[in-house]
């Protein structure tokens, strides 16, 4: 088996637990595995990130201006400079099977936080975006956990934006249109949570329609 | 079925339309590529017209086999590098190719375009100015290579040691292809060697349309009647070339890739001319030559007439401690003075990139004129510059620079030459880096190390044997 990753081969350790039974299929070898940083306990209990003590700044900004728009976001990984080369493969390359490589990390981190049974929310792309990549990576995600995407949201005008600074994109107009109201619990999957607006634009839908409670699940932190 | 797996060991080209005289057209950019849609820079109204004149056609871009799949644009056929996705364009679960996605992922719904070869190359009078003189020996290669162009579909090895003057030989080919109005391409595995022989054809032939093609090149059109170019490159032609010249073909990651062979094979036309240039063939070459199979020419004589500098080798038994200790010995430091106090500018190999700038920090801190290069340095192109204009005194280096790159007058240095990166071509081209230039025709090669390899055995036995028969010859 390859490393789906740097593709080269994996050496199965043979120890008497994988000597009785078939070794596992690895896709991903020890040194890619080891530069992928999973995001520790401790950081901000809100947004996962890693580099602060009880709520970091951002999220403390955010309950003053919108309290209550999102519960909580569970990201797996750091996204360092490995993982931002892993993710430009993966979704902008378009090398679609990249992410299963640690596909048994995220399925952990995801049933740890305990949404396995909650409807799971894409973040949806523009149809230019879309017929680019060939994939929409939020969708690519719940196949990985082996899920079915809930399409409650469309997007009304396309991602450019995103090159913006901060400020502008939390004043900047929704992006999403609510098409399925849900009045349940309920997780926003997307491929990265880096100022955390993209997921509060689609909670605020959410929640303005009657949704009490909005998680969010995003691999890269 | 049998069909099928004879097709899958031996790679066929029948799906590539033929290019028939009645498809001639005036799009350069178009002829004999292999490109994607989005590669293509044609808008939808004219590619309406240019399928059916034939200019342009559609082809599957992975073939299904019984056992498995083919990628056309890089011959992949390893099952772990096919993968499948659901496909938004097309509502399906479709099948890409892994090996060549950082070209743009290649899918199986989605189609590949050819476009037809038939176009007139302008036919060139008198192209070339080179006012220089072959040697005897180069003449001898040159009349091979020649032989080869005018004949048409064949191949050729040309068997000649580093310093040969490789280059020049293939002038007198290259002014009759040019002259007949066939298309060429110079293909090799190294960028490196792209950047060093694009500038010499230009002035060989000033008035020639020639682009260098490489990763990051600027030029990116590939509409020239002669291109130096990466073999990397050749995954976007197919039938395109009357000759194409692979040059350093034992070269990585040319001679281990078969896809590489595979896009060399694509990209020349059914009945071109292959003209291999190597100063060390691999043992498959050696075969064939052997078996008279592959036409070959052999020149063991530098252009100047000299002989190759045979390599001393020098053993240290504490090079393992030093280097553990990010030190060179004593004994390699005061070589590296000696030297240093003489003209010649040094290269110094080492088997890691760690190393070499390891070395080269300690060497600076020591007062020396010194700067490093590596695989993955951007600055690499200036830093061989600026050490060819001897702006500073020391290069040290990895096998990056084992081939291709010429300075007229260095010493070379290996340390830690038993490492098992340091194979016997590897060391051959390293030496051949030495006593380049007539005026300074000979050059110091010690190769330092802490027990003896076949490889470096092997590597002084060959450059001997080189030596010998230059002087039989
Ligand atoms: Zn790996
Ligand atoms: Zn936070
Ligand atoms: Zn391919
Ligand atoms: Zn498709």
């Amino acid at each position: 088996m390859r490393c789906y990753v740097c593709h080269q081969e994996i050496m199965l350790v043979v120890t008497w637990d994988t000597f009785w039974r078939p070794p596992k299929k690895e896709k991903i070898c020890n040194d890619c595995l080891d530069e992928m940083k999973v995001l520790g306990e401790a950081g901000c209990p809100v947004c996962s990130r890693e580099d602060s003590t009880g709520v970091c700044f951002d999220c403390k900004r955010w309950t003053k201006s919108h309290p209550d728009l999102l519960k909580r976001n569970t990201s797996v990984y750091h996204y360092n400079g490995f993982a931002k080369d892993l993710v430009a493969r993966w979704k902008y390359r378009g090398d679609y099977v990249l992410i299963q490589s640690v596909e048994e990390q995220i399925v952990k981190a995801f049933d740890e936080a305990g949404y396995r049974n909650w409807p799971l929310i894409p973040i949806p792309l523009s149809d230019e975006r879309e017929k680019e990549r060939g994939f929409n990576q939020s969708e690519a995600i719940i196949e990985l956990l082996n899920k079915s995407p809930v399409q409650a949201l469309v997007r009304s005008h396309s991602e450019k934006q995103s090159k913006k600074g901060r400020l502008e994109r939390i004043h900047s107009q929704n992006p999403f249109t609510l098409v399925e109201p849900i009045c349940k619990p309920v997780v926003l999957v997307d491929d990265i949570y880096t100022t955390g607006t993209t997921v509060r634009h689609a909670a605020s839908l959410l929640t303005e329609q009657g949704c009490p409670e909005v998680y969010s699940f995003t691999v890269f932190r | 079925m049998l069909k099928d797996f004879y097709n899958y060991f031996v790679p066929r080209f029948d799906w590539i339309p033929s290019s028939k005289p009645s498809h001639s057209h005036s799009h350069p950019e178009l002829a004999g590529k292999l490109l994607q849609r989005n590669e293509l820079h044609v808008p939808e109204e004219q590619l309406k017209y240019l399928i059916p004149q034939s200019v342009l056609t559609e082809v599957d871009a992975i073939e299904r086999f019984v056992w498995g799949y083919q990628c056309r644009r890089c011959g992949n056929r390893k099952h772990d590098l096919f993968a499948k996705m659901p496909h938004a364009n097309c509502g399906k679960e479709c099948v890409y190719c892994r090996h060549c996605i950082q070209l743009g992922r290649v899918m199986d719904c989605e189609p590949l375009y050819y476009g037809s070869s038939s176009f007139q190359w302008l036919e060139y009078s008198r192209p070339c100015q080179w006012e220089g003189e072959l040697s005897h020996h180069q003449e001898k290669a040159a009349a091979e290579i020649t032989k080869t162009v005018h004949h048409g579909k064949g191949e050729l090895l040309v068997w000649a040691v580093c310093g040969a003057g490789k280059t020049e030989m293939l002038y007198p080919g290259l002014t009759l292809a040019l002259e007949k109005g066939k298309r060429v391409c110079l293909a090799t595995p190294r960028v490196d060697v792209v950047r060093e022989l694009y500038p010499r054809f230009q002035k060989a032939f000033p008035d020639v349309k020639i682009q260098a093609l490489y990763g990051d090149s600027d030029e990116k059109r590939g509409d020239a009647p002669f291109l130096v170019a990466t073999t990397h490159q050749l995954y976007r032609y197919a039938h395109a070339f009357d000759v194409i010249i692979i040059d350093e073909v034992d070269a990585f990651p040319y001679h281990n890739d078969p896809t590489l062979h595979f896009a060399s094979k694509r990209a020349a036309k059914p009945d071109a001319s292959i003209i291999y240039l190597t100063a060390t063939p691999r043992k498959k070459f050696k075969r064939r030559i052997k078996s008279g199979n592959l036409p070959s020419v052999f020149i063991p004589r530098r252009f100047h007439g000299h002989p190759l500098p045979v390599p001393t080798l020098k053993m240290m038994y504490n090079l393992p401690s030093y280097s553990k200790r990010k030190l060179l010995p004593p004994a390699i430091l005061n070589t590296i003075r000696r030297q240093q106090s003489t003209n010649r500018q040094l290269l110094l190999f080492f088997p890691s990139i760690k190393k070499a700038e390891e070395t080269a920090r300690t060497l600076y801190t020591r007062g020396y004129q010194v700067k490093s290069v590596h695989s993955e340095d951007p600055d690499r192109e200036r830093k061989i510059l600026q050490f060819r204009n001897k702006d500073y005194r020391i290069l040290v280096t990895t096998t990056i620079l084992e081939r291709g790159v010429t300075f007229s007058s260095v010493d070379v240095f290996v340390i830690d030459a038993g490492h098992e990166v340091f194979d016997e071509a590897a060391l051959v081209q390293i030496a051949g880096r030495a006593g380049r230039s007539p005026e300074d025709p000979d050059g110091e090669v010690i190769f330092f190390h802490s027990g003896k390899t076949n490889a470096l055995l092997d590597a002084v036995d060959h450059i001997r044997d080189m030596n010998r028969l230059a002087d039989r010859s």
